[in-house]
């Protein structure tokens, strides 16, 4: 610590605070520049879905009947959904819930920067990395599985909505379970077991047409179901379509059930954000 | 007087905080002056860390009146938040960002920082600028900490235990700053429980045992008020050490004099310094 000649402080009126929307693009920026710096969770996020794509589309790869498509490419949307709730879900219900233990969160309270610059910004790196890991299961499916990207523009508008409107509703499902985990310890296994239990009753290991209907009316109740059949609908022929309850696509109500949790998670937020510790309340 | 509590950058009266069944602040009173450096003193557990949270607007009160810099921390808005600067007690920096990356980053939530760079050099971190924070010595961290306190160039800056963990050169080059930053009229707040850091960088102090203010006032006038007495050392001819406590010292040296015919043999007269004073104080003297 050099001492410097005092510096008389400056009488200039008071600055300008700034904006939300700007210090979001900086918080951004700085998420995904520490997200990247993270080896571990780096691998955790990015290879868990493709292993677990590899694994399933190889070891199921039979014609399933009637449908006009092989197993491995259900698995391929099916993968995606996972893999879209694991970069949104997951790594910020765990991510938040560790940096609020650690007194990060309760360190940015203490400034003047605007809560939704924090929130801006994981939305920001949810974004980035949900896209990354989209890209990679896409082109693993296409290569070796046999998934024909769509050719009209009106399925990758419907692919557009689908995932924005997944990975908000997911994300903002993340920020609110991340308040749940007492301390970072335990912050994985209360994430990653309600996650596990979705992925089985939504269709995303376990093909739709042979789960239980009471689980599957539960799954029903949260985004992945609708994330998965969103996909199906955007990636595999409409032959397929006899394999989904409805023995339709849904869109419609895909978009409706998507949207709801993409309010109902941000009143979530919004209701049971905290910025400290339970046992620093 | 109203024009009275404008002319302080914190005033307190009555602060009650309760956990459960333990009282942690019984009754708080606090007055400090624009300008002013002030020391809040007290052994662990006394309500130190618990009164500067409150001010900082990051604990709920139960009683009492606070207002810290014309606003009550409770309510606390952005603006009112880049006013004041924290040095927090236990560090929470992104571990993976780089300590120029993090300061310049801090910097960018406020009206009217200092430059990065210089406060880099302040806190004496240049030549560990690009190292990633998981890389610092505890020591190190803690200077990060005081970086991030006083990037937003604050009016009040509050400082909780600020060189626990460092090196006596890391303590005094902090202490340096402290001044620097007191010379440019920063209105400081730091709790320690170090005794040379309080008499070497506080205006004023106040004692906190129990969750209530035992004493406030100068180091000087501390002593002076609360250390009576004093303590005459010497040996006696058969070479046995002795100790004597009173409140004539000169009347027991006379009598010594007397007694050894001219020089005393390891003649000490001490007066209390300010720990005698705190251990009375905080009811800990049995810790000596």
């Amino acid at each position: 610590m050099t001492t410097t000649a005092a510096r008389p402080r400056t009488q200039a009126p008071a600055g300008r605070l700034p904006g939300a929307w700007i210090l979001g693009l900086h918080r951004g920026a700085l998420e995904i520049k520490q997200f990247f710096r993270q080896r571990d969770q780096v691998v955790f996020t990015f290879a868990f879905p493709v292993v677990f794509l590899f694994l399933f589309a190889s070891i199921f790869h039979d014609d399933v009947r009637g449908s006009g498509v092989t197993a491995s490419q259900l698995y391929v949307p099916a993968m995606m959904a996972s893999g879209i709730m694991s970069t949104s879900f997951q790594s910020l219900g765990i991510s938040i819930a560790v940096e609020r233990d650690e007194k990060v969160l309760r360190r940015l309270r203490g400034t003047p920067m605007p809560p939704a610059a924090y929130f801006l910004g994981k939305i920001w790196l949810v974004l980035f990395t949900g896209i990354l890991e989209t890209a990679i299961l896409l082109l693993v499916g296409a290569s070796l599985y046999g998934v024909d990207l769509p050719s009209d523009a009106g399925r990758w508008f419907d692919f557009a909505w689908i995932f924005v409107l997944g990975l908000t509703g997911c994300a903002l499902l993340g920020i609110a379970i991340s308040s749940v985990p007492k301390s970072a310890k335990s912050a994985s296994s209360v994430v990653v077991l309600p996650f596990l239990v979705l992925q089985f009753i939504s269709g995303v290991y376990i093909s739709i047409d042979t789960i239980p209907d009471w689980m599957l009316r539960i799954g029903a109740l949260f985004p992945l179901k609708w994330l998965c059949q969103g996909l199906r609908g955007v990636f595999l022929p409409d032959s397929a379509r006899v394999l989904e309850q409805a023995g339709s696509w849904e869109f419609g109500r895909t978009a409706l059930v998507l949207a709801a949790w993409c309010v109902g998670g941000l009143a979530l937020c919004l209701l049971t954000f905290r910025w400290k510790n339970r046992r620093d309340a | 007087m109203t024009a009275h509590a404008n002319e302080l950058a914190v005033h307190v009266r009555g602060l009650r905080k309760q956990y459960g069944d333990v009282t942690a602040l019984d009754g708080i009173d606090l007055g400090i002056r624009r300008g002013e450096v002030f020391g809040l003193l007290g052994p662990n557990g006394a309500g130190k860390s618990t009164t500067v949270e409150i001010l900082q607007g990051n604990r709920s009160r139960d009683a009492g009146e606070v207002t810290v810099l014309g606003a009550d921390p409770a309510t606390g808005t952005r603006a009112w938040r880049s006013r004041v600067g924290i040095v927090w007690q236990d560090e929470s920096a992104p571990a993976e960002l780089t300590v120029r990356e993090t300061v310049r980053h801090f910097a960018r939530y406020y009206p009217r920082p200092r430059d990065p760079e210089e406060v880099i050099g302040l806190v004496g971190l240049d030549a560990k600028a690009d190292s990633r924070i998981k890389a610092l010595s505890g020591g190190q961290r803690r200077r990060l900490d005081v970086a991030l306190g006083v990037i937003g160039d604050p009016e009040l800056l509050l400082l909780d235990e600020p060189t626990t963990g460092f090196d006596p050169a890391a303590r005094r080059q902090f202490w340096d700053l402290i001044r620097l930053l007191a010379d440019e009229g920063t209105t400081i707040l730091l709790t320690t429980h170090y005794l040379e850091e309080a008499e070497a960088l506080a205006d004023r102090l106040a004692v906190v045992a129990r969750g209530r203010i035992v004493a406030e006032g100068g180091s000087v006038e501390l002593r002076e008020r609360y250390g009576t007495g004093a303590t005459v050392e010497w040996t006696e001819a058969d070479g046995s050490p002795r100790a004597e406590h009173t409140d004539t010292p000169t009347r027991t040296v006379a009598g010594l004099m007397r007694r050894f015919d001219g020089e005393i043999p390891g003649l000490v007269v001490r007066r209390p310094t300010l720990e005698d004073v705190y251990l009375r104080l905080t009811g800990q003297e049995d810790a000596r």
